[in-house]
């Protein structure tokens, strides 16, 4: 058993990694690496029927223990199974120009067909209101981030106010009257945010980039060589 | 009079005359298109991974302030008029929906969306190819002083023929000069401008491995304290005083994304202390493979701890791959349940804040960790503890006090210092450079940026 659970994905890890690495250098086997991802894919594909049964499984239970929010439960259902029902029947689907008499021959997601106008008419505005809460959480977190507690929270309160501010017509208003070609043109409120996002921002931002890309080739040389194998459970 | 006439009108006749005839040369030499250049010759890059080939010519003998610059026009011989016009739709496809991508993806969409959506944009709406009447494609116009160009994004393993003209000043222009012989832009065994990566790699992956085998040794190594980790206990604690459960996001991204990968492990250590505390962890996931993961790694921290009859593979499902789908679930989850503690490990784009700030809303206390800098303003505004970047790669040998672990931090730190030393040698010599102007340091400084770096 230690050799399926442990010895073999660890081989297979340290393969693919090398074969990764191997493919970026070396433009011969560049194939090599896009063959092992399509792997990748091949495995995400048979995950999706995992993923579908566990959906059904976990739903199921919360419904016939009558769980809090079990109605939830039954609306997923019900929606998981009339997609599916639309999308492998191809309801509504015009058939394939080139094919009309076969059937199934045209698009699931073709224009027309019932799948598209669920795509169309309810997930995407469903998707589109959970995107446009963002606007409202992000005034709460920034009302929260910027009240000015000690003098970093006064340093952030200020470089907000000024990155808002520049970033908007009103701010272009307030400064406009400091000539943009003369000697205190930097300090027009629309210069001061793109100096700040340039310089203070891009600087900020490169040093964290910096730190992830030598953690990215840390973890992954632990992880081909199996010295970190607490992604296959307990690391021990 | 008449005779006198006659006379008088001979001279201004043949005045006009040469008037005109100077004025209608005038015309025709300034109406002259420019010559075009000579000797002209294609290379394929040598040791590159393909695709680029070097053109090269002796300038024009049109004066070279008549010359508004250079056209670098190629021909692909194995190509037919049908094949052009798919790879000129296909190419025009991809730009649009690469452009619709870039967009969405700047919006904080995830990336899987991002396509999905632009796929179905493109659908919609095709992009209209435009198809030049002649098979010769134009690389581009360069600047008159210049005598060599780089033909880059070429097939590997086709045959191409490249010609030149001159532009004039007025935009005439001159007649081709003779085609190229063919050339094929092949890929080379080895892809030398990838060379000061393959360096570096091999110094960190060195240096990783040096202090791994101290670490064994016995070395001593010291980490210091991350606090969001250290927070672990305290918030596994919480929960168990206050008898509701945890939430652990693993992010939104597969197993193929490392931060999804360390974001596991990070889950082995807290339902460990789960386990011990005798803690319900919930573990909903956006993605089937993540789960399958995740159920392996909670039970092996449920048998380390000694109690395997608490496990409950029910806690870890699958919600759905879509970003906002799963992020509808999950708030209204959070609402309903209140979790004492939340922790969000992994990748994580637009849905960020609005995970964080429904915990916030609900008292739990929270823990982020992310690689996506454009995310961890949001983990930070909003959360209580956040690892950052590189603390939260670091998270797996930290919690796990192995020395070979800590260690890799060590040999990580010599990479640090040398993108610190890389820092301060092209600060002093870009500044160097202003000052004095040197030539010779501009070639340095742009070595140091187009090759190191942009290898």
């Amino acid at each position: 058993m230690q050799i399926l659970t442990r010895f073999i994905p660890l081989l297979i890890t340290g393969i693919a990694g090398l074969v990764m690495i191997i493919s970026a250098f070396i433009p011969y086997t560049s194939e090599w690496g896009q063959k092992a991802g399509q792997f990748f894919n091949i495995l995400a594909a048979f995950a999706f029927v995992l993923g579908g049964g566990n959906l059904l499984k976990v739903h199921l239970k919360k419904i016939s223990d009558q769980s809090v929010g079990w109605g939830y439960s039954g609306v997923v259902l019900i929606c998981f199974i009339a997609t599916l029902f639309v999308g492998l029947f191809k309801i509504g689907a015009y058939p394939n120009p080139n094919f009309p008499n076969v059937p199934f021959s045209g698009e699931t997601q073709g224009t027309g067909s019932w799948f598209w106008w669920a795509y169309e008419y309810v997930f995407k505005p469903l998707t589109a209101t959970m995107f446009s809460i963002l606007a409202f959480y992000v005034a709460s977190a920034a009302f929260r981030a910027f009240r000015a507690k000690n003098f970093e929270a006064i340093l952030l309160l200020g470089t907000a106010f000024i990155i808002l501010l520049g970033s908007v017509s009103a701010g272009v208003f307030v400064t406009n009257w400091i000539p943009n070609d003369g000697p205190f043109g930097d300090l027009r409120l629309e210069n001061l945010r793109i100096y700040i996002m340039q310089v203070f921002n891009t600087a900020g931002t490169r040093a964290i980039m910096i730190g992830i890309a030598l953690g990215i080739a840390s973890t992954s040389l632990k992880i081909m060589l199996g010295i970190d194998r607490s992604f296959l459970g307990s690391g021990d | 009079m008449l005779q006198m006439k006659k006379r008088n009108t001979l001279p201004a006749l043949a005045c006009a005359t040469f008037a005109v005839l100077v004025s209608l040369l005038a015309a025709s030499v300034e109406a002259a298109p420019p010559e075009p250049p000579t000797n002209l010759a294609a290379i394929d890059k040598p040791w590159d991974g393909g695709g680029v080939v070097f053109v090269t010519w002796d300038a024009s003998t049109t004066p070279i302030d008549q010359l508004q610059g250079y056209e670098i026009l190629a021909k692909d011989l194995g190509q037919t008029p049908v094949e052009l016009a798919d790879q000129t739709a296909e190419q025009a496809d991809l730009e649009a929906k690469d452009q619709t991508e870039t967009i969405l993806e700047g919006e904080g969409v995830a990336p899987q969306e991002a396509r999905q959506r632009a796929r179905i944009a493109e659908e919609a709406d095709p992009a209209v190819p435009v198809v030049e009447p002649t098979t010769w494609q134009s690389l581009g116009i360069i600047s008159a002083t210049e005598t060599s160009y780089e033909a880059t994004g070429l097939e590997k393993d086709r045959q191409y023929i490249f010609t030149v003209r001159s532009i004039g000043s007025d935009k005439s222009l001159s007649m081709m000069t003779t085609p190229t012989e063919p050339v094929v832009p092949e890929a080379a065994w080895f892809n030398l401008s990838k060379l000061p990566l393959l360096i570096a790699l091999c110094v960190i992956s060195f240096a990783v491995l040096l202090f791994v085998v101290l670490a064994r040794g016995g070395m001593p190594m010291n980490i210091r304290t991350i606090a969001g980790l250290k927070a672990v206990d305290e918030a596994v604690g919480r929960a168990t005083e206050m008898g509701r459960s945890i939430l652990y996001i693993n992010g939104i991204q597969d197993m193929d994304d490392l931060q999804t990968v360390a974001g596991v492990t990070v889950l082995g250590h807290v339902s460990k202390t789960a386990a011990e505390y005798d803690a319900k962890i919930e573990v909903p996931t956006s993605r089937s493979l993540v789960m399958t993961a995740a159920r392996e790694t909670v039970q092996s921290s449920y048998f380390s701890a000694g109690r395997p009859d608490a496990y409950n593979p029910d806690l870890i499902y699958y919600v759905t791959d879509e970003q906002f789908g799963f992020v509808a679930y999950v708030s209204g989850m959070m609402t309903r349940e209140k979790p004492a503690a939340c922790f969000y490990m992994g990748s994580f784009f637009a849905e960020s804040l609005i995970l964080a700030e429904t915990g916030n809303s609900v008292g739990a206390i929270q823990i982020a960790g992310t690689a996506n800098p454009s995310q961890l303003p949001f983990f930070v505004a909003a959360c209580d503890y956040t690892l950052i970047g590189e603390e939260f790669f670091a998270a797996s040998a930290y919690l796990s006090g192995q020395p070979d672990q800590l260690g890799s931090l060590k040999g990580q730190d010599i990479g640090k210092m040398l993108a610190g030393l890389f820092i301060i040698v092209g600060v002093v010599l870009a500044t160097i450079q202003a000052i004095t102007g040197s030539s010779g340091l501009e070639d340095a400084v742009n070595y140091l940026k187009e090759v190191i770096l942009g290898s």
